[in-house]
């Protein structure tokens, strides 16, 4: 099978890939082209000691889902600039957890199929998580909200959203949220929800510092009252962590409009991880 | 599915040259990130963009001369005045997009 065809081949099985190109060198090396798996590689960026290299490179652009320029020297050495090797990541969807299977959840369901998320409602209540009532979801699952989240496959790119607003279910599983890498964790609920919900938490053992991890009450300010209306909010807040920036209009503002993307890389802290939240990237399909 | 990539190999599945062009860099503001890609084929079709519309013609002037010489290029977009051809991206950024034939 030609490169290409394998390709195509791993994003239709939305298996994780890297293209690397060589997009600046040596004459004649322009162009070279490995496909980069986690347990294999085709193709050739130029030579052995290069493609050695390339690859380990594009393995671990691979990992975070990242697209960048590296650079090497003609046989693949560090701290030489010679070739520039263009790599882009075909990662899985990010994930989008919705625990609380109410009309605001079907609304945050589409959204997030929308944002390119692939989408997965929990609720203990048979009865309303049903797949007529959440017809876009991936996955639609009947258990204890805080129980099935501590065996879900939670990354730095997944975000949750807990709309059960009932003390009973939200403060489990706000505690199980907290015990993952998740870079959004949002919880629906008015003031005095919330109130009440930090003080349960709180009383529960959760750290002030964990308990900035939550973004409660959950969406942008933008006067939201629909579940559609408050799906957006909710979306416009899951963006406006990952790229770092505060919401507002951009009427109102000077600057640029997209923002350099922010680095990652330094620390894994709750700050930088928030900033790492999944959203419909290029790379994700 | 990348319908992008699903394009180019049902091309060469056909046996038709085509030619890809990729965002590799964006510097300032600019419509579409790294990544974002857009394909031709010999006879002249085309899939995805590469920007808001403001250099694709160039691009697949510079994709067809790819599939004809299969030398793959590195071309760079920035602000109108700057460019011989006069064209250029109305945002203010600069792009650079990576052309190749594809023939593996």
């Amino acid at each position: 099978m030609s490169i290409i065809g394998r390709w195509r081949a791993l994003l239709a099985e939305q298996s994780p890939v890297a293209m690397a190109t060589v997009i600046e060198g040596p004459d004649g090396s322009l162009g070279g082209k490995l496909l980069v798996t986690p347990d294999d590689h085709e193709g050739s960026a130029g030579n052995e000691d290069l493609d050695r290299a390339v690859v380990e490179a594009a393995r671990g652009i691979l990992e975070g889902g990242k697209t960048e320029t590296r650079h090497f020297g003609p046989r693949g050495q560090r701290r030489m600039e010679d070739v520039a090797v263009f790599v882009q990541s075909f990662a899985p969807p990010p994930k989008m957890y919705v625990f609380g299977a109410i009309d605001f959840a079907s609304a945050v369901a589409r959204v997030g199929k929308f944002l390119g998320y692939r989408v997965i409602v929990c609720d203990a209540r048979a009865v309303f998580a049903t797949r007529d009532r959440f017809p876009s979801a991936d996955e639609i699952v009947v258990s204890w909200p805080d129980e099935f989240l501590q065996t879900a496959d939670v990354d730095r790119r997944s975000v949750i959203c807990v709309l059960t607003h009932d003390p009973k279910f939200d403060v489990p599983v706000l505690k199980a949220a907290l015990e993952t890498e998740a870079g959004y964790i949002g919880a629906m609920g008015s003031r005095r929800t919330h109130n009440n919900r930090t003080a349960r938490l709180k009383e529960e053992g959760v750290s002030e510092e964990a308990l900035e991890r939550i973004s409660s009450p959950i969406g942008l300010d933008i006067g939201s009252r629909t579940p559609e209306e408050t799906a957006v909010a909710i979306a416009a807040e899951i963006i406006a962590f990952r790229t770092g920036h505060t919401g507002g209009r951009l009427a109102e503002r000077s600057g640029p409009i997209h923002a350099p993307a922010p680095d990652v890389a330094e620390s894994p802290d709750a700050k930088d991880a928030r900033r790492d939240t999944a959203g419909a990237t290029r790379d994700s399909r | 599915m990348n319908p992008v990539v699903d394009k180019v190999a049902k091309w060469r599945e056909e046996d038709k040259k085509a030619a890809l062009a990729t965002v590799v860099k964006v510097e300032r503001s600019g419509p579409l990130g790294p990544g974002t890609s857009m394909a031709v084929s010999e006879d002249g079709q085309v899939v995805g963009s590469v920007s808001g519309g403001c250099v694709e013609p160039a691009v697949f002037e510079e994709a067809m001369t790819a599939i004809e010489t299969g030398r793959p290029k590195l071309l760079t977009y920035g602000i109108s005045d700057d460019e011989a051809f006069g064209v250029g991206l109305t945002c203010g950024g600069i792009i650079h997009i990576f052309v190749e034939r594809v023939d593996w």
